[in-house]
């Protein structure tokens, strides 16, 4: 354990006794009191994450705006300055580096990446890599910043409310503001990973744990990485190394809106139009059990005793209380409504294809 | 975390209380804590064998499956069916719900579990 990073809020989780265990080279809270009531406190009031394990690498200089059109996915050149776009950074053949988000930041040619905490290092290296004739400045400064992730549907109230942050109020989804708080500055997010409006602050680690006792003076639920991966499931987001990695693309994972072939260029192009036209061989689905099983990631998928993909991530939903998963699996299969089943340890329960999101999201804005 | 004298413990965090010949097998007060709120457990039938340090079912929690091992070797003779419906009754007191009773097939294999004061040492060292 004496290799886990921690993050600045790590004295808290411990004074909370949080039950913590590693993720992504860090020593995380996965639960402060149980998995369900920091669910529930996120769908049907507020809860906060400490997600300050998250990557900041910033992008900038005279070519920036090309050079991560060139690694990401999506489309940056009709972004203006506040906005945020989600997106991949692929390897030539289509496989995922890693999905992130692209922040365009009010400083022309200033971009901000948040990447995975445990993709940080990789990421950085892949970037770096890639960048030769590129009139850019690469400043990984993920150890520098914190993050507090505020979600649920009294999020804008709070921000407004308890932290003082009026313009909360007027900012959109995918969109950001640089500003302040306490005289420190902040930059506060309208973007979350739980379904759920909400917004996610990043500032110095000083910063972030002033705002993160505030909000707990406040009676903000404090959640562990425990719900955040339940809630983020439920809404069908897929998680790195699950439903997205080196092996399986984004068009495999139904995230092919995230990915504009039509831009003429940009790493994993032609692997990935070629995917688009000609199809893939496995397709991202969501599977209903009509019987009572937990299906978890790794467990088989089988057709006619066949085995035809497996589970990436699978719950009892706390939502819903129905048993389902999504699971990576032979595309012939893959129409709605087809029975298949799940081996669970010994034995094989009934199930039925269904859309991957098994509850609605609730984005306000 | 809380033992209970006069029972044996396993490694992987059951328990056995012995009544003759028959083993009654739960879990422990750590085993329940470290997984959470239990959703689902996955028994064995009525007259299905078990063997010791060998996989009888499991316990699910939000979060993961655990596979439950038997302590010893022997056939089932009763489940716990309020476990059922109600699968939280482990987080509430983990040592008064059972989950199976074992007619035991090799009693001897007793001798190879803990008692509550090693087994109290060996969560200390987890």
């Amino acid at each position: 354990m004496e290799d886990l990073l921690k993050t600045c809020l790590y004295d808290r989780h411990e004074a909370l006794k949080a039950q913590m265990s590693p993720f992504g080279g860090f020593i995380m809270p996965i639960q402060y009191s149980n998995i369900v009531e920091e669910h529930q406190a996120v769908r049907q009031k507020a809860g906060m994450f400490d997600v300050s394990h998250m990557g900041e690498i910033f992008v900038s200089g005279t070519d920036a705006e090309a050079f991560i059109n060139h690694i990401f996915t999506n489309d940056i050149r009709i972004m203006p300055a506040g906005k945020i776009q989600y997106g991949m950074m692929l390897y030539p053949d289509g496989g995922v580096v890693d999905d992130l988000l692209v922040y365009k930041l009010a400083e022309p040619d200033h971009y901000l990446l948040v990447v995975n905490a445990a993709n940080i290092a990789k990421d950085e290296e892949w970037i770096r890599s890639q960048s030769s004739g590129y009139e850019v400045c690469i400043d990984n400064q993920s150890d520098r910043w914190g993050e507090v992730a505020l979600q649920g549907p009294d999020a804008e109230r709070i921000a407004v409310e308890v932290l003082g942050l009026e313009n909360a109020r007027d900012l959109a989804f995918y969109t950001f503001t640089e500003t302040s708080w306490n005289g420190a500055p902040i930059l506060l997010s309208r973007t979350g990973y739980t379904g759920e409006d909400g917004f996610e602050f990043y500032a110095a680690p000083e910063v972030i744990v002033a705002l993160w006792d505030k909000l707990m003076e406040n009676g903000v639920t404090p959640c562990g990485l425990g719900c955040r991966d339940t809630l983020r499931f439920e809404v069908g987001l897929p998680l790195y190394g699950h439903e997205l990695s080196a092996e399986i693309s984004p068009i495999e994972a139904g995230l092919s809106m995230f990915v504009k072939t039509d831009k003429e260029e940009f790493i994993g192009h032609d692997s990935i139009l070629r995917q688009k036209t000609e199809g893939t061989a496995r397709k991202l689905v969501g599977i209903e059990l009509t019987e009572k099983a937990i299906p978890r990631a790794g467990y088989p998928v089988e057709c006619d005793g066949e085995v035809i993909g497996e589970v990436t991530t699978g719950y009892q939903s706390i939502s819903t209380g129905k048993y389902v998963c999504m699971a990576l699996i032979n595309r012939a299969y893959a129409e709605t409504g087809r029975p298949v089943s799940v081996r669970v340890r010994k034995k094989t329960f009934a199930g039925v294809i269904c859309k991957k999101r098994f509850y609605d999201k609730n984005y306000k804005k | 975390m809380k033992t209970v004298e006069g029972l044996y413990y396993s490694e992987s965090h059951e328990w056995v209380k012995v009544d003759g010949e028959v083993a009654i097998i739960g879990i422990t007060d750590f085993a329940q804590k470290a997984m959470g709120d239990i959703v689902y457990v996955d028994m064995p039938e009525v007259d299905d064998e078990v063997t010791a340090e060998e996989e009888f079912g499991a316990v699910e929690s939000v979060k993961a499956a655990s596979d439950l091992i038997s302590p010893v070797s022997g056939t089932v003779t009763e489940i716990n069916e309020a476990l059922e419906d109600e699968s939280g009754l482990l987080n509430q007191d983990p040592y008064d719900n059972w989950i199976i009773k074992v007619q035991m097939s090799e009693p001897e294999e007793l001798d190879r579990l803990m008692d509550a004061d090693a087994y109290a040492a060996f969560c200390a060292q987890q």
